[in-house]
């Protein structure tokens, strides 16, 4: 009867665990899987098309670069109650703030074309025309936003971040050799030796990891979401799981490309789908429905993240928890963002792979400031009390940080000037 | 429209009156931070605009 009792106390213990997880869990899970976006899925592709299995052990490193810079936005969010750009004005002052601000708009609008880029280009697989693709998006994330509610939107993003899955069920269906993948990915290596070509590759994939938008997009979704200092473990451990979610499923994807494509140069996921589809129909189809879900995700996220900022410096009401009447600068900026950025798409002849190019130098000028702004915020002790960031914190996040800033710079550098690092 | 231009350039001005001060302490390290920032913000934006002129070649 102890015993009995013991076990049952214990299953009530974790069963409550996990209910508050489930009612905290939301904002690092969408925001690490929503990482994974149309061109986080190219450069996954890419990766495992040109080095197979060998640069798994490289993705398994991004876990806690990932986790490390986005669980600092989730203290700063939950003990300022601000999200990252108004903390950056009231932190640095408005010059910083309004560059911050406009670059973010700015970078935001170009990665939702990118998305949208990747959205079209996956359905085109299936036969569906790019204008209904985005007219099919804007109606989709309208009904997701309209709703009135937070809780509601988070669900139902999360919804799309388990059909982010997908690439799992793909990989098992190619066969892939797990001698292969345990003896050539998990062992640090670098294929054919160190040079430029592995040298990008590298840095195109850590630059996928950490981007802008997600420090603005995760502070802010704390704070909408109202998450209270009690929750900050659990917040962490959100963003935890979504970082391993991420990679997890980042590796998947190289497994599918790094099995079937080994030796094809890839220069898009869309590309990696077709090709998949005359070796496996159904694996084709599922990297295609992949990659439009990670637009779509990408999409939700970034325009999101964009409105969000605005909302809190110019001082209009900016939460899902509000219809479209209570907040309607917040709504129309977020709709503003993706008609526009999905009626480019359309335009015949729009140079979207300079556009697609452009993002990565854009992100270069915006990606260092936002990092060494969290960090500074972050010690700021006046403010953030006992959740301030420790020594050893300040430690790895500076490491990281600092790794971060030089590899994504050397990235920006050889997108403009190509030959650099070959 | 000139009644919208002007609401918009004031809500800008009570926007850096709020914000005109940095409310983080300007310790050595912020300060050394900030100034990394301006000079990597100022040789990237040369580079780039360096990048633009070989486009324009």
């Amino acid at each position: 009867m102890n015993l009995f009792s013991k076990l049952y106390y214990k299953f009530r213990k974790y069963s409550k665990a996990v209910q508050l997880y489930l009612v905290i869990a939301g904002p690092g899970l969408v925001v690490m899987i929503a990482d994974n976006d149309a061109g986080g899925i190219t450069t996954y592709a890419a990766t495992g098309a040109k080095y197979g299995y060998n640069l798994i052990w490289f993705l398994l490193i991004l876990i806690p670069v990932a986790y490390f810079v986005q669980e600092m936005t989730v203290r700063l969010g939950v003990v300022t109650k601000r999200g990252h750009a108004e903390a950056i004005f009231d932190g640095f002052g408005a010059f910083w703030g309004w560059f911050s601000l406009i670059d973010l708009m700015i970078l935001d609008w170009l990665t939702l074309v990118t998305e949208f880029v990747g959205m079209t280009s996956a359905l085109h697989i299936f036969g569906v025309p790019a204008w209904l693709t985005v007219a099919g998006v804007v109606a989709l994330m309208g009904m997701i936003m309209l709703n009135g509610r937070y809780w509601t939107w988070e669900k139902i993003t999360m919804g799309f971040c388990a059909l982010n899955l997908i690439y799992i069920p793909g990989a098992f269906m190619v066969n892939p050799s797990m001698s292969d993948i345990l003896g050539n990915g998990l062992i640090p290596n670098f294929p054919g030796g160190f040079n430029g070509e592995l040298f990008f590759i590298l840095m195109a994939n850590i630059g996928t990891t950490i981007a802008p938008w997600m420090l603005f997009f995760q502070q802010s979704a704390v704070v909408d979401k109202g998450m209270q200092e009690k929750d900050i473990p659990w917040g962490k451990f959100d963003t935890l799981l979504g970082a391993v979610l991420t990679v997890v499923v980042a590796i998947f994807i190289v497994i599918v490309t790094g099995t079937v494509l080994k030796g094809v140069n890839i220069d898009d996921a869309s590309q990696a789908a077709q090709q998949l589809m005359h070796t496996n129909h159904y694996v084709g189809a599922f990297m295609a429905i992949g990659l439009f879900d990670a637009g779509l995700l990408g999409a939700i996220c970034i325009s999101l993240a964009s409105s969000w900022a605005f909302g809190e410096i110019f001082g209009w009401a900016h939460t899902l928890n509000t219809k479209i009447k209570e907040s309607p600068w917040f709504y129309a900026s977020y709709f503003l963002t993706l008609v526009t950025a999905g009626l480019v798409v359309l335009i015949p002849g729009a140079p979207l792979v300079l556009i697609t190019l452009f993002v990565q130098v854009v992100a270069v000028t915006l990606l260092p400031a936002a990092l060494v702004f969290l960090l500074l915020l972050l010690n700021d002790k006046k403010h953030m009390g006992e959740y301030a960031n420790t020594l050893s914190q300040n430690l790895i996040g500076g490491f990281i940080v600092i790794s971060i800033v030089i590899l994504s710079t050397l990235y920006g550098v050889s997108v403009m000037f190509p030959t650099l690092f070959k | 429209m000139l009644l919208r231009f002007r609401r918009f350039s004031a809500k800008i001005r009570e926007i850096n009156h709020r914000y005109s001060k940095p409310h983080i302490e300007m310790s050595l390290g912020v300060k050394i931070s900030l100034m990394a920032l301006r000079i990597y913000l100022f040789v990237l934006v040369g580079l780039i605009l360096y990048k633009f002129v070989l486009m324009l070649k």
